[in-house]
């Protein structure tokens, strides 16, 4: 799992959740795979991030220097934080782990780099 | 006619190891998958020379995502077949898998892709395999999440294999109610094989026309249409005059004034030959 799809997954399809982001992340096994950096992408989806998750995800896989706040206006032509975001939203894959509800503290495990979201019965 | 695989078992079952297998070596089935996935990302009208990001729902072994990585985008697939999402990690996708059940929801953030696609999955959702299963709330639940995830003038297509005319009225109402607007698109509806359907559903912004299907131009044939009006003109008109029993013995009554041979008349003079002769 990319952490660029860890930035968009919730666990609010659980009955009486409200919000369910964002989701702890624990990390057993990750690696790095190199892609081509595409600026525009990054520029995209930008304004669709939630920096608590980025700073969440930066700080389990030990990526540093990420500012606290983000200002839209000027980081989208600051190459050096949008080159910074493509390694850590889609040159980094979870291989093994976990995705903790903050609601309810349901365990989604993280297997072969694949989440598994499948709700039980009860909890739809 | 062949059994639906809707029947047989739920989608987790059905899509087994064998069956998964068929989708990364059946060169039929891959060519047929990806047609249809073409087909789909061309009425997803997505922007060209922009990478954007899309969820495939029922991505399986990433056939269709591979459409759209070839066009320069990036996707997020949601499957709920084990198997066939592991056939798709074998082949390197590039995508981003998840193991999910499109009945309980899409798990997303609201606003987070600029399409969907989906192909030959929804029809999956009519069907009740377990229990608690109530088809029209799954759809209901389905497309009220998925409508959420989506940013505003974004599409979702999704090519289906609907059983009967009640199936595609239950996913389009469902569709409707939950906010989109849109129809189903037929490709080819007048030919048995190549016939396919698509929803396609819209959020939201600009008000945009449904684009037709391929295959439904006016033939045109070499032949001349039917018009009532020449058979008329002939009835006004009434027989043929000549060969008629008047026109022979005018005929010769004309001959024998002008000296030449004739035969005599008789009361077979201008009757038509029995069939016998």
């Amino acid at each position: 799992m990319k952490l660029l799809t860890y930035n968009f997954l919730t666990s609010k399809c659980i009955k009486k959740v409200k919000v369910g982001y964002p989701l702890k992340l624990n990390i057993m096994e990750q690696k790095v795979e190199s892609t081509n950096f595409n600026p525009e992408f990054i520029q995209r989806v930008l304004p669709r991030l939630d920096w608590s998750a980025i700073k969440i995800a930066a700080d389990s896989v030990g990526c540093q220097g990420f500012p606290d706040e983000i200002n839209l206006e000027t980081s989208t032509n600051d190459t050096e934080l949008l080159q910074k975001l493509h390694h850590l939203l889609l040159e980094i894959e979870v291989v093994t782990g976990s995705l903790i509800c903050p609601e309810t503290n349901r365990i989604f495990p993280i297997t072969n780099g694949i989440p598994n979201m499948l709700l039980n019965e009860d909890e739809v | 006619m062949a059994k639906r695989p809707e029947h047989s078992a739920p989608p987790e079952i059905f899509y087994n190891e064998d069956e998964a297998k068929k989708y990364s070596q059946n060169t039929r089935i891959i060519e047929i998958q990806e047609e249809m996935s073409e087909r789909a990302y061309e009425l997803l009208l997505l922007p060209e020379d922009e990478s954007a990001l899309v969820l495939d729902i029922g991505c399986g072994s990433g056939l269709s995502g591979s459409v759209l990585e070839e066009n320069g985008h990036q996707w997020i697939g949601i499957d709920i077949s084990q198997a066939m999402l592991d056939v798709a990690s074998d082949r390197e996708v590039e995508g981003d898998l998840i193991l999910g059940d499109m009945g309980q929801g899409m798990c997303f953030k609201a606003g987070s892709f600029d399409g969907a696609i989906s192909i030959s999955a929804i029809q999956w959702l009519c069907n009740a395999d377990k229990s608690n299963h109530v088809p029209q709330k799954r759809l209901y639940q389905f497309f009220t999440t998925l409508y959420a995830c989506l940013t505003r003038n974004a599409r979702a297509v999704f090519q289906f294999y609907p059983e009967n005319a009640q199936q595609i009225d239950m996913i389009t109402n469902q569709a409707l109610r939950s906010g989109f607007y849109g129809g189903i698109v037929v490709d080819y509806p007048n030919s048995t094989k190549a016939k396919k359907y698509y929803l396609v559903l819209m959020t939201g912004g600009v008000q945009q026309q449904l684009p037709a299907g391929l295959g439904t131009e006016e033939s045109n044939t070499e032949q001349i249409s039917y018009s009532k009006k020449r058979e008329m003109t002939k009835n006004i008109r009434g027989k043929d005059v000549k060969r008629s029993k008047d026109w022979i013995m005018h005929k010769k009554e004309r001959r024998r004034q002008q000296g030449n041979e004739t035969r005599l008349d008789s009361k077979y003079t201008g009757r038509k030959r029995s069939g016998r002769f």
